[in-house]
């Protein structure tokens, strides 16, 4: 058997297509017949130093693919496999395994690594192999390098496997000695060191206790900032890596070394290679962004609710940082806006200098107006350019009061180089800046308007002449309109806008139709415009929104000719139908927010319902998101005559809701459904089961993206609502499924913010279902179906009031169900009520809370609760 | 150990529009759920709070009120039942504020409409009876009407539904006049704006025979109440249009504002002597008090607040004379404005003169707003004039911007 397997491993890579394939079905067989002994195969052949590489090297990626999985429930199903495998099989594999890093051989080296890694991955937290990183580490002083460095190789692919609480803090201690030893200057050989700071990348995480103890936390700073000076460029790599991921996990710590680091980087970014020079400019963007978060907890008031407190190193570097920003602006490459994947380092200190300007605001004005002023006038491109980002970059953070009077000079001039600049570079960067204008300075919040009736006039003319322009700037100038527009949100019911109104419409479209309209983004940022001119438009242009109806109509139904495309043809021709659908959407919205042009759209209905079932049916397996979103637009506007609809539309319903893989269409669908039930009251009955037992099935696999889950909480109220209490047959899922999710959240919360949130957001889908199903159910006769769920919902409340992390949202849906179990149930639940928490120091606080709607559900639920129990 | 991929966004907006689309849906379906959710509440307490006694407006001596909402207790819930529910039912009303300053842009953004002189409250229809409730909570009538599922005579052909309008009845001619529209058949009209409320309300009605004159399965009449665009022409006709019924004042309404339970700034009241009998309050006996009186409540701290939220605070009251008078947080008190009157300074009171008169009326659920306070004060002195609402119209047809109106109070 052994000998075959290298000759199979082999043919597997073949290039002769018969031959793989009889190779990868041989393989399949061997391990579907006998899991231990093929894996115990791989792992011999991939120690075996006689073997071709090439058959190693694949023994290895097969271990590692059977180890670990990107899709959650088969990495699950993996690793349950590799735990009940033979324990003397798994011992065997593991001496293969590490007998493997001595190997001479490189590649069966490097994969073996990960190879241990995913084990670790699986038995570290079941407190398995225990000795691994005591057996990894004994004797590393005196290793050859290339075991030396297969090791460290090792112990960084383990931390990034293995979370550090599995860890003890003892053997971390043993990790980072080591892989600070083979950073170390004095280490001979350049592979140990590139190895040994790749694994520190990943280490840091381990590193809590380490970076609290001055002496550890400074000796691991020194290796690091001097592993930046190796001559070795993917050493210096390396290095700014941890240093950027040393800003983020120990931003608190940096202070001693901040202005060590900044001599550092700042002569990376005037000197070093490019890629090194982008790790250089990133740590000052990573602080910028730490610094941006603390600030915002702040929330200006400086009442000190973050956790860590703003060490303002960006305020301190900013003399020295902003110029060494400036210059990288001149560093542009010839092409960069019209490659989609340009990343270089005059567009990375751009971005940069954005994240200044947000984290320090007015301060840095002066610093960067000179620049400008010197450069804006310059007859070569790359310094009016970079005059310009710069001018575009400072818009954000600092306040409108400093910035207004210099755009009110600058706009003029603006709007004329966006016409007149020979330049195609110098006119993206100005149209942007336009753009970026009035995203900032331009609005119903913004006290000095930089939009007057003098100026409405040029400003539209320029942006639509420059959608005529190249398609970089033409979608630049898209993006621009379309923050003017939403500058006028607010603006009541006339807007500035509506003159040109016409005129603005016919130019997108026109756009749209450009034969490179698929370059550079033009498309779609032209039909974004289009959509927020019409979100903000009012009601004087009413009659021209509804006139825009049958012109996306007509767009969407030529892109359903084409039969029988080709792969590529078809995922264009989706892609448009996705722009078309959203634009139909944003327009129903529209439409229907206002009761003459509803009444004058609903007779589109049945025409847009068809162009959407159409739209549907051009794809066999999923449904399209875009589509789905805007017949719950169309299903709000239209009310009980969706009806009609559903026995054709149902299917479709059905199939998002199956669609686990994209779970955004699933968690669009699941949102539909709630749009149709409130539409359809009782008239959904008919679809219910099939509707339920779909959300059911979603609730229960353990495939399904855990953020849909909460909207599906909250559809069983929106169904309960409208069915009333043909909603009995469910509870008997529905309740366990609610109850097991409500314990659930008891445990997750606090784990992090990140979990935070989403335990509230399950909550909140929990008691939504709960109030749902307590209203739908009010004055039936079929009420005290429900007194045997009540001790538990009441239990689930006191719980979230003890947890002490509930958000408002949750307080005031859970103040809520209160009110609502108390309505539905009366005298039933009165005994219940007054004996649950919820019921009196919760209920206090909500009616002492501050936000009104907590304060009103907070009423209700008294009111609710006196009559409960005093009948 | 792959690094960490370092493109940042570049010359892009951060939310793409697909993702503001998605949101922009979600934050739809909130908004119908919790509507719907709030119209059921209120449909469901409507319908099941027992009848009360008409709170008698000469009681002598008035109970102890409730402490303050957050030492409540459930002990205290069935003794706290009456003034809560008062209390709740108050703020599900749309409160209009008192038209203290003309709202700039009135023809193009508010509605007018003449005011029925009579008690506001919100009517329900379900299950085959229809309960009108007053503001505090009392029921005012309990009867049979042709609105839909409102009296046993309709064969409940569509599902069982309720329906809420907001009404004033009328004495003289016996008829709810029906100034808005909360639910209709269940759905719920509080996330709509005015605009797209007064334009359905009629048609809705008019499924239905509530308009018809009264019989035997519909014993009041509903009638719907002109309302005009404010400009000169709809606001003449709602000052000097004939009515059918007796105007109290003028309403007004912003055509954007969603129904707001509670006060709101965004539905007004104005009246004056040509369109109301009373323009002035009157004390129990019908006379003009010499002073203006107004009706505060008293908080923990000592401090008489109005019942806006947050609570304006007009003066302090010292805790030995709190106390001497037996006076607890919570209690409503009634003040006349002394010859020092109210000094307002940027638009913010300062000082208010007050006297203290004793306690309020037992039937009182709240202290006056601020708005009311001062529109009394201002009727008293410099009152807001229907030329100054003409002149407001003219100025803001013109397109010329509106001077704030000068308040010179006291």
């Amino acid at each position: 058997m052994a000998l075959e397997v290298t000759q199979v491993l082999l043919n597997a890579q073949a290039i002769d297509g018969t031959v793989r394939k009889q190779a990868e079905e041989s393989l399949k067989q061997f391990q579907e017949q006998d899991l231990p002994l093929f894996l115990l195969s791989l792992s011999r052949e991939l120690a075996n130093e006689e073997k071709p590489v090439e058959s190693r090297k694949l023994a290895g990626l097969i271990l590692k693919n059977a180890l670990d999985a990107k899709e959650q429930h088969r990495k699950s199903d993996l690793v349950q496999r590799w735990l009940a495998l033979d324990p003397s099989a798994k011992s065997q594999i593991k001496v293969c395994l590490l007998q493997t890093l001595s190997s001479l051989v490189a590649e069966a080296r490097s994969t073996t690594s990960q190879v241990i890694a995913k084990v670790a991955g699986i038995e570290l937290p079941q407190k398995q192999w225990p000795e691994l990183i005591g057996s990894l580490l004994s004797n590393i002083h005196q290793l050859p390098p290339h075991v030396k460095q297969a090791t460290l190789e090792t112990l960084g692919y383990l931390c990034e496997e293995v979370s550090p609480e599995v860890v003890d803090q003892d053997q971390v201690n043993k990790i980072l000695t080591a892989v600070v030893q083979g950073m170390n200057a004095s280490e001979g050989s350049n592979e140990v060191r590139l190895a040994a700071t790749r694994a520190l990348y990943n280490a840091l995480g381990f590193a809590q206790a380490n970076f609290s103890n001055d002496m550890e936390r400074d000796y691991i700073m020194r290796v690091v900032c001097e592993a930046t000076l190796s001559p070795e460029l993917k050493i210096r790599l390396a290095a700014f890596e941890c240093l950027v991921a040393i800003s983020s996990t120990y931003y608190d710590k940096l202070a001693p070394y901040i202005q060590d680091i900044f001599n550092i980087t700042a002569k990376a970014v005037r000197e070093d290679q490019e890629p090194v020079a982008l790790q250089a400019i990133e740590f000052w963007s990573s602080v910028c962004d730490e610094e941006i978060d603390i600030l915002e907890e702040y929330g200006g008031d400086f009442t000190g609710d973050s956790d860590i407190p703003c060490f303002y190193f960006i305020k301190q570097a900013l003399p020295a940082l902003v110029p060494m920003l400036l210059e990288t602006l001149l560093k542009q490459e010839e092409d960069q806006d019209q490659d989609e994947g340009a990343w270089n380092i005059a567009m990375a200190g751009g971005t940069g200098l954005c994240l200044v300007a947000r984290t320090v605001g007015d301060d840095i004005v002066p610093l960067v107006m000179p620049f400008i002023e010197e450069n804006i006038t310059k007859p070569e491109w790359r310094q009016r350019e970079a005059a310009t980002y710069a001018f575009g970059s400072i818009l954000e953070g600092p306040s409108a009061d400093k910035l207004t009077p210099i755009v009110n000079v600058a706009l003029t001039f603006m709007l004329s180089a966006l016409t007149k600049d020979p330049n195609n570079h110098v006119k993206d960067t100005t149209a942007w800046t336009l753009g970026r204008i009035f995203e900032f300075l331009h609005g119903s919040t913004v006290d000095a308007p930089i939009i007057t009736p003098a100026n409405c006039q040029q400003i539209i003319t320029v942006l639509l002449q420059s959608m005529k322009d190249v398609p970089n700037v033409a979608e630049k100038a898209c993006g621009a309109l379309y923050f003017l527009a939403q500058g006028y949100e607010d603006v009541g019911s006339s807007s500035p806008l509506a003159p040109f109104f016409q005129e603005i419409v016919q130019s997108l479209i026109t756009v749209t139709h450009r034969a490179d309209a698929g370059e550079s983004r033009l498309r779609t940022a032209a039909y974004e415009a289009l959509n927020e001119v019409v979100r903000c438009s009012t009601e004087e242009t009413a009659s021209m929104v509804l006139q825009l109806v049958p012109v996306i109509m007509i767009e969407l139904h030529k892109t359903l000719e084409g039969q029988g495309l080709a792969s590529d043809e078809r995922e264009r021709q989706s892609e448009l139908q996705g722009l078309l659908c959203g634009c139909l959407q944003v327009i129903i919205q529209k439409l229907g927010s206002s009761e003459p042009t509803k009444y004058v759209f609903v007779q589109y209905a049945d025409q847009i319902m068809g162009l959407f079932l159409r739209v549907f049916a051009c794809r066999s397996a999923t449904v399209h998101e875009e589509a789905m979103l805007a017949i719950g637009a169309l299903a709000y506007a239209t009310g009980p005559e969706f009806a009609k609809y559903m026995p054709e539309f149902y299917k479709y319903l059905e199939m998002g809701l199956q669609n686990f893989e994209e779970y955004q269409i699933c968690a669009v669908t699941v949102g539909v459904v709630g749009d149709i039930a409130r539409a359809l009251e009782d008239k959904i009955l008919p679809y219910c089961d099939g509707i339920m037992t779909q959300l059911l099935r979603d609730l229960s696999s353990n495939q399904l993206h855990r953020s849909v889950k909460p909207p599906i909480f909250s559809c069983f109220g929106d169904i309960a609502l409208a069915i009333g209490e043909n909603f009995e047959k469910y509870l008997i899922y529905a309740m366990p499924m609610l109850q097991s999710a409500a314990e659930m959240s008891a445990r997750t919360a606090g784990a992090d913010d990140e979990m935070t949130d989403y335990t509230n957001s399950l909550r909140n889908g929990i008691l939504e279902a709960y109030s749902g199903i307590f209203q739908g159910f009010k004055n039936s006769p079929k009420t005290q179906l429900l007194i045997s769920y009540a001790p538990h919902i009441l239990q689930f409340l006191d719980s979230i009031y003890m947890g002490k992390d509930m958000d408002d949202v949750v307080m005031k849906t859970a103040i809520g169900v209160l009110g609502d179990l108390a309505d539905t149930l009366g005298s039933h639940a009165g005994s219940l009520i007054q004996q649950s928490l919820s019921s009196r120091e919760f209920l206090n606080e909500c009616l002492s809370s501050e936000d009104l709607l907590i304060k009103e559900s907070a009423e209700w639920a008294k009111l609710a609760i006196s009559r409960a129990i005093s009948v | 150990m792959a690094p960490s991929d370092l493109r940042r966004p570049y010359k892009r907006p951060q939310l793409s529009d697909q993702q503001r689309r998605r949101e922009l849906s979600l934050k739809r379906q909130e908004q119908s759920r919790d509507a719907e959710l709030h119209a059921r509440r209120l449909a469901s307490t409507l319908l099941s709070l027992p009848p009360e006694q008409q709170p008698s407006e000469s009681e002598p001596e008035p109970e102890p009120e409730p402490g303050s909402s957050s030492d409540y207790d459930l002990r205290d819930a069935s003794k706290l039942k009456g003034p809560e529910a008062r209390k709740w039912f108050a703020k599900q009303l749309m409160l209009p504020e008192w038209m203290i300053d003309v709202p700039h842009r009135l023809p193009h953004d508010w509605y007018v409409l003449p005011r029925p002189a009579g008690k506001r409250c919100f009517v329900v229809s379900s299950d085959g009876t229809t309960i009108s409730r007053q503001r505090n909570g009392t029921i005012l009538h309990r009867f049979p009407s042709a609105l839909p599922h409102g009296s046993r005579n309709r064969d409940g052909s569509g599902p069982p539904s309720y329906s809420i309008l907001d009404c004033i009845f009328h004495e003289m001619d016996q008829t709810y006049y029906v100034i808005d529209m909360v639910c209709w058949k269940s759905y719920s009209y509080y996330n709509c704006t005015a605009e797209f409320r007064f334009s359905w309300l009629e048609s809705k009605l008019a499924e239905t025979k509530a308009r018809d004159p009264p019989s035997y399965y519909h014993k009041y009449r509903f009638s719907l109440v002109p309302w005009y665009d404010c400009d000169l022409s709809g606001l003449h006709k709602a000052y000097t249009g004939e009515v059918p019924f007796v105007k109290d004042g003028l309403l007004f309404y912003n055509r954007h504002a969603h129904y707001q339970p509670g006060n709101t700034p965004l539905a007004l009241v104005w009246k004056d002597e040509y369109c109301s009998q009373y323009v002035i309050d009157t004390d129990n006996k019908g006379q003009v008090p010499s002073h203006q009186q107004v009706v505060l409540e008293l908080q923990d701290d000592g401090k008489v607040t109005t019942s806006d939220d947050p609570p304006v605070v007009f003066s302090c009251l010292n805790l030995e004379f709190i106390q001497q008078s037996g006076l607890e947080s919570g209690c409503l008190l009634r003040f006349a404005i002394g010859d020092g009157g109210l000094t307002i300074v940027d638009g913010k009171l300062e000082r208010a003169d007050l006297h203290y008169l004793g306690k309020s009326n037992r039937a009182r659920a709240f202290a006056d707003t601020y708005s009311k306070i001062m529109f009394q004060n201002m009727v008293r002195g410099s009152p807001l004039r229907i030329d100054d609402l003409v002149a407001s119209i003219s100025s803001s047809v013109d397109g010329a911007s509106i001077p704030d109106v000068e308040m010179i109070c006291g």
